[in-house]
């Protein structure tokens, strides 16, 4: 069951079957399936996810008091005027969007490349991606000024006689992230369905029974079932993947289409997405690491998972470095005056410094130390690295929307961009948001799912006459 | 229609995948064909020995893409050629090329919704009530570690102490008999 079992040095190959171990040595169906549940089920809260609950709630509030004032004065009380039009609402709208896509990638990328490993990360994950889009998807929502009408962006008929212009990539993003908070629910809520099954059988309270037996619709597991069921998710799956590619690409888009130099290039989509999921990684590994330690997980989420998300942040995050090079060097080669004084703006004008932080927390930092596995396998180092990496892409957001905008193309109309209070009270108001949403995830949903972990059981080898495959997986 | 009476079927519970696939398979080279496996996790070979290969999963989700996809083209046409055409720099009303991007996000929605709802309703559910979760060791089992299978009342080979004696052969945990 301990972790220590496997061998920092030694990929921890199962005797048995000759294939890599994913999960710790001496789980069975039951003990998997107990240790979820007793999660969830148990009447007793630990004193702890009280503490963290009441941290959160009060953050939470925080975005509640910024975003009544917000209402009732108007997105003056924020930073954002000429030049600078797109502030944190943008910024943070990018950086939450970004997060969420580690979720699906891990839940759909990963299961159509059959990596099993996922499997004991990819529900949390995916709760990350949906508690992801709604504080994503609050920024654009409070920026458009009167959230009350924010229903104006849908194509419907009205009195007006209006429709929406289908050639705007703004309006491209409404369907863009709308689809994708629609089917990341899905996703997530059809992955639970058998969870819900389990959860209302061994639950003991009368209200948990109804509750998880109404959320599990009847799930019995009957094989015609799962076989559509199986189908179903790898469909999903297969839809969420370019799905995942397509919303950042179309983020990207706000930015692209504009003639503003530093905004329009074409490397923005590949860069966008590779750095979303290299943010996303980071957020899974700051949500995990503590999770696995206060609850007990380490057998299930093994220090193999920390380091192939490790490995998975190593190469997303050289793709990002790929962009960073190529915006510096198409500033030089393009041999546009505005795109040369735009870098070197960005790089050594006042907000320079912000540039700086971006290229150390980004690439300083972890592409240096995530090629040794003694520091991927470091749990503390790896919780160190999630926070870096979680900090520049926010930094990365911030030199992309703030210093592109601050000095333009006519110096009698530059200007300085500096977050009024406000914009740091919505800001960290939605991190209060994320950490109480996740939380109430933890306590009330099985986190893990249990019948993915079933099927990379050792028991769930169909034996003796079936031999076990020895499956020997290419790399490590 | 009406509330049914008497037996369900036969229900016997196994320890292993292993036993359950060499039972389901056996019982269908016996004849059976009103039966089921209960498992706790996806178990294809199961699927396989009861003859249930393929599902009309996939071609939901096809169907419902492509009118996802028709109809977003579609409106998208219609609001930017016909009901409010707006010049933007001169480009032309029917500028496809910008309409393909919902077009596609609503493809993979529709696809999506399809795939998962499809996948619902295919299955019956939701369904609250089944007989089955009338046996006493189904629910402790089936969702976690037992493997069931189970003989229906609803086949003409069905007998309730032959049944039961055939089922017996293939040294399950238990037999029981489910009510409706």
């Amino acid at each position: 069951m301990a972790t220590s079992e496997v061998k920092t040095n030694d990929p921890g190959i199962d005797p048995a079957t000759g294939e890599y171990r994913v999960i710790g040595p001496g789980q069975t169906f039951r003990s998997v399936t107990e240790k979820i549940t007793r999660i969830v089920l148990t009447p007793h809260t630990p004193l702890g996810w009280f503490a963290l609950f009441g941290v959160g709630g009060a953050v939470a509030t925080m975005l509640l008091v910024a975003l009544t004032w917000l209402v009732l004065i108007g997105t003056g009380i924020w930073a954002i005027s000429q030049p600078v039009a797109w502030g944190f609402a943008i910024i943070n709208f990018v950086w939450w969007i970004g997060i969420g896509h580690a979720g699906t990638l891990i839940s759909a990328i990963l299961l159509l490349f059959k990596q099993g490993w996922r499997n004991s990360i990819n529900r949390f994950a995916e709760a990350m991606t949906i508690f992801a889009v709604v504080c994503a998807g609050l920024f654009p929502l409070i920026h458009v000024g009167r959230p009350w009408l924010g229903y104006w962006l849908l194509p419907y008929p009205n009195t007006m006689d209006v429709w929406p212009q289908f050639r705007s990539p703004l309006l491209w993003d409404v369907f863009a992230v709308s689809t994708y908070a629609t089917i990341s629910v899905v996703f997530w809520y059809i992955g639970m369905v058998p969870d819900f099954g389990t959860m209302r059988d061994r639950a003991e309270s009368r209200i948990a029974q109804y509750f998880y037996g109404l959320l599990s619709m009847g799930w019995r597991g009957s094989v015609r079932h799962w076989m559509r069921y199986e189908t179903a998710s790898l469909l999903l799956a297969g839809l969420a993947t370019p799905l995942v590619l397509s919303v950042h690409t179309v983020i990207s888009f706000d930015f692209a289409v504009a003639v503003l130099p530093g905004w329009h290039t074409t490397i923005f989509p590949p860069y966008f997405v590779a750095g979303a999921i290299y943010s996303g990684f980071a957020m899974v590994l700051t949500l995990a690491i503590p999770l696995r330690k206060f609850y007990h997980l380490e057998a299930l989420v093994t220090e193999r998972h920390i380091d192939n998300m490790g490995k998975v942040m190593l190469a997303t995050g050289f793709i990002v470095a790929y962009g960073y090079g190529m915006e510096v060097f198409m500033a030089w080669y393009s041999a546009s005056h505005w795109e040369a004084f735009m870098m070197w703006n960005r790089m050594f004008g006042p907000m320079g410094w912000s540039y700086w932080v971006l290229i150390t927390c980004n690439l300083a930092i972890p592409l240096t130390t995530l090629w040794s596995r003694k520091l991927r396998t470091s749990i503390p180092y790896m919780f160190f690295i999630s926070i870096v990496v979680n900090t520049g892409m926010w930094f990365e957001r911030f030199v992309i929307v703030v210093t592109s905008l601050y000095r333009d193309f006519l110096p009698s109309s530059w200007g300085t961009y500096r977050a009024t209070k406000w914009d740091y009270m919505t800001y960290v108001g939605t991190l209060g948001l994320f950490t109480a949403l996740f939380l109430l995830f933890v306590r009330f949903l099985p986190m893990i799912p249990m019948s993915e972990i079933r099927m990379m059981l050792p028991g769930a080898k169909i034996g003796p006459k079936v031999k076990a495959k020895t499956v020997t997986e290419a790399g490590d | 229609m009406p509330p049914r009476e008497g037996t369900y079927g036969l229900l016997a519970e196994f320890d292993t995948p292993g036993d359950l696939v060499r039972a389901a398979r056996q019982a269908r080279q016996d004849g059976w064909r009103r039966m089921d496996c209960y498992t706790p996790y996806p178990l294809e070979e199961a699927a396989e020995a009861i003859g249930f290969h393929r599902n009309k999963v996939p071609l939901l989700t096809l169907v419902g893409g492509l009118m996802g996809l028709a109809a977003m083209f579609l409106l998208e046409t219609w609001i930017s050629v016909v009901a409010f055409p707006l010049n933007i720099g001169g480009r032309p009303t029917y500028s496809w090329p910008a309409f393909i991007v919902p077009a596609y996000e609503w493809t993979i929605l529709w696809a999506g919704l399809s795939a998962a709802f499809g996948m619902m309703a295919l299955n019956g559910l939701p369904e609250l009530y089944h007989p089955l979760f009338n046996a006493p060791n189904f629910r402790s089992g089936a969702t976690t570690d037992k493997f069931f299978l189970c003989l229906e009342a609803l086949d003409p080979k069905f007998d309730l102490v032959e049944t039961k004696a055939y089922l017996k052969n293939f040294q399950p945990v238990s037999v029981v008999e489910v009510e409706y």
